[in-house]
């Protein structure tokens, strides 16, 4: 018994859940915020990928983003945010075109296309930090797991004179809702062809447009997302809210709201567990979200056994 | 002036520089219940997929009542291949149907109550109304089959373009089915289905298309459907009543 507790962290419900919202509440409202919008985007967007079953691309472009980001440092010279994400975006962008193109110009087929592309784009890459390494101002744990709490350390700017927030929780707001209001907007081509490339084809609404926009858009949420979760973990992001919303609805309009939920809860007891166990954010929100899906599942199970069982 | 429903001239349609279907003339005329009948990898599928540009045309020419596919596109219905999609995918019954109505709306127009009223009654039609509210998973290959006549009646095209309606579907379904493309056609519009079943490709259909990569004849189904077209439709080596004859040996 007392092995298990040394393995164990104290807990301590003053520590982990009061004080975060009082006494630090300046610095942990941000790293909440910064939770909730990356897995909510992830989310929202990746219910499209998994339903599209193409959950693996966002896989490939998170990987392939490290040789756009050394390359647009090297040429910038600089850490500025918009070099970065430029070549970040370009790397992505190349991803998903160089998968298309391998696949339609040799009998190769689409996954081991995206196996070939990303290991390459990312080995291209960790040759070019070896390579400039000393230049390259990069940290390999930040590349695979990300940094959530590295917002706290940036200077807060004004936001239309409203309130002052972290530059990059600003940004990541506006790419989720980019992503939201894209997302309503053009939600029946969306619907459509994923479900009926073929019908939506005849409609006049061009499936391979739809497909290479949504790839861009997963780039530009996969890149924004990259410093905060890592190269990793944007893939639990990216699948995990949507197959446990998928779990629980069969409405593609409901699965939707509850990814945003989904993220919402797992922002909040992610962040929580982060801060008992001491571990990485990100991490810990993973976990969370791995949590909800197995319940999810579980309540499916129960539910088809009950409903089944009256039948009888 | 030439406004038939569909008019094609040297339609040629080829995957990796491989024809698969080559040189095809028809001119479809209006209200008429038209099989397209051939044997596997004839092009049957292919055909209906380049006259609506899913598949990219090789050669020749498509025209839909006088005008290129892109411009009376709302004015052609089409049913894919119950295969072709994902039936887990999270949609029920009737946002299946109301996918008819997106045609005409435009890429970012909003659904109106009569769109709901238009897949409400395609949906009476094909005896599925009371299952417009099941997941699309929970329901049998052939009130799937229904679903998507309903969707395609949704349309409320003139032309209508049928990929396999009657494969994996019960009896009753099928006779269902038949029943509601005959109404469609007694209201003068024109229906292609591809088929294939011989036996009852000769009740069922006005006029017939018998495709082997080439079109081998176009007409009236008494006219078209003899043994020696078909013979030249399905290959020298196989004869239709040789095929009969193994099925009986077999069975023995």
């Amino acid at each position: 018994m007392e092995f298990w507790k040394q393995l164990i962290p104290p807990f301590d419900f003053q520590q982990v859940f009061v004080e975060p919202w009082t006494e630090y509440l300046d610095s942990f409202l941000w790293i909440f915020a910064m939770g909730f919008l990356v897995t909510a985007a992830c989310g929202f967007l990746g219910t499209f990928i998994v339903w599209r079953r193409m959950a693996l691309v966002g896989d490939a472009i998170s990987h392939s983003v490290l040789p756009g980001i050394v390359i647009a440092f090297l040429v910038s010279q600089s850490r500025d945010t918009l070099p970065m994400f430029l070549g970040a975006l370009g790397a992505g962008v190349l991803t998903t075109v160089l998968i298309e193109l391998i696949h339609q110009k040799s009998r190769i087929k689409t996954d081991a296309a995206l196996g070939i592309v990303f290991t390459t784009l990312f080995a291209f890459g960790v040759v070019l930090v070896s390579l400039y390494g000393e230049n390259v101002d990069l940290d390999v744990d930040c590349v695979l797991y990300g940094e959530l709490e590295h917002v706290i350390f940036e200077t807060p700017v004004a936001f239309l004179g409203l309130f002052e927030a972290p530059n990059s929780v600003l940004r990541m707001g506006a790419v989720t809702l980019a992503v939201m209001v894209l997302v309503a907007v053009f939600y029946r081509p969306l619907l459509l062809s994923s479900f009926d490339p073929g019908l939506a084809r005849s409609m006049g609404v061009s499936p391979a447009v739809i497909h290479h926009a949504l790839m861009a858009l997963l780039a530009v949420v996969v890149v924004s997302a990259f410093e905060a979760v890592g190269a990793v973990l944007v893939i639990a992001m990216l699948i995990f809210p949507a197959t446990t919303a998928s779990l629980l609805s069969d409405r593609l309009p409901v699965i939707l709201g509850l990814t945003l939920l989904i993220a919402l809860l797992s922002a909040f007891l992610g962040l929580h567990l982060a801060l008992w166990l001491d571990a990485s954010t990100a991490a810990s929100i993973s976990v969370v979200i791995f949590g909800m899906f197995l319940a999810a599942w579980a309540s499916r199970c129960v539910t088809r056994v009950a409903r089944e069982g009256f039948r009888r | 002036m030439s406004n038939f429903p569909l008019e094609a001239h040297d339609l040629t349609v080829a995957y990796d520089r491989r024809p698969v279907i080559y040189g095809v003339d028809v001119q479809v005329p209006e209200g008429k219940l038209i099989g397209i009948l051939g044997p596997n990898g004839a092009g049957k599928s292919t055909l209906i997929k380049a006259v609506m540009g899913i598949v990219p045309k090789s050669g020749g020419w498509v025209k839909v009542f006088g005008k290129p596919f892109e411009r009376n596109a709302a004015r052609v219905g089409y049913v894919p291949q119950r295969e072709s999609v994902d039936w887990d995918f999270p949609v029920n019954v009737m946002d299946v149907v109301l996918m008819g109505r997106y045609g005409k709306l435009g890429l970012t127009g909003r659904l109106s109550s009569s769109d709901r009223d238009a897949a409400a009654d395609a949906l009476e039609k094909v005896g599925m109304l009371p299952f417009a509210k099941r997941q699309i998973s929970n329901l049998s290959g052939g009130q799937q089959q229904r679903v998507f006549l309903a969707r395609a009646l949704a349309q409320e095209s003139d032309l209508y373009l049928m990929d396999e309606p009657f494969v994996g579907v019960d009896a009753a379904t099928e006779a269902a089915i038949i029943e509601l493309l005959r109404e469609l056609k007694s209201r003068g519009k024109t229906i292609l289905a591809v088929h294939h079943d011989l036996p009852t490709a000769q009740t069922y259909f006005d006029m017939l298309l018998l495709l082997n990569m080439r079109l081998v004849a176009f007409g009236p189904t008494e006219e078209v459907f003899t043994q020696e077209l078909l013979q030249k439709t399905y290959g020298g080596r196989l004869t239709i009543l040789a095929e009969v004859a193994d099925q009986r040996v077999q069975r023995k």
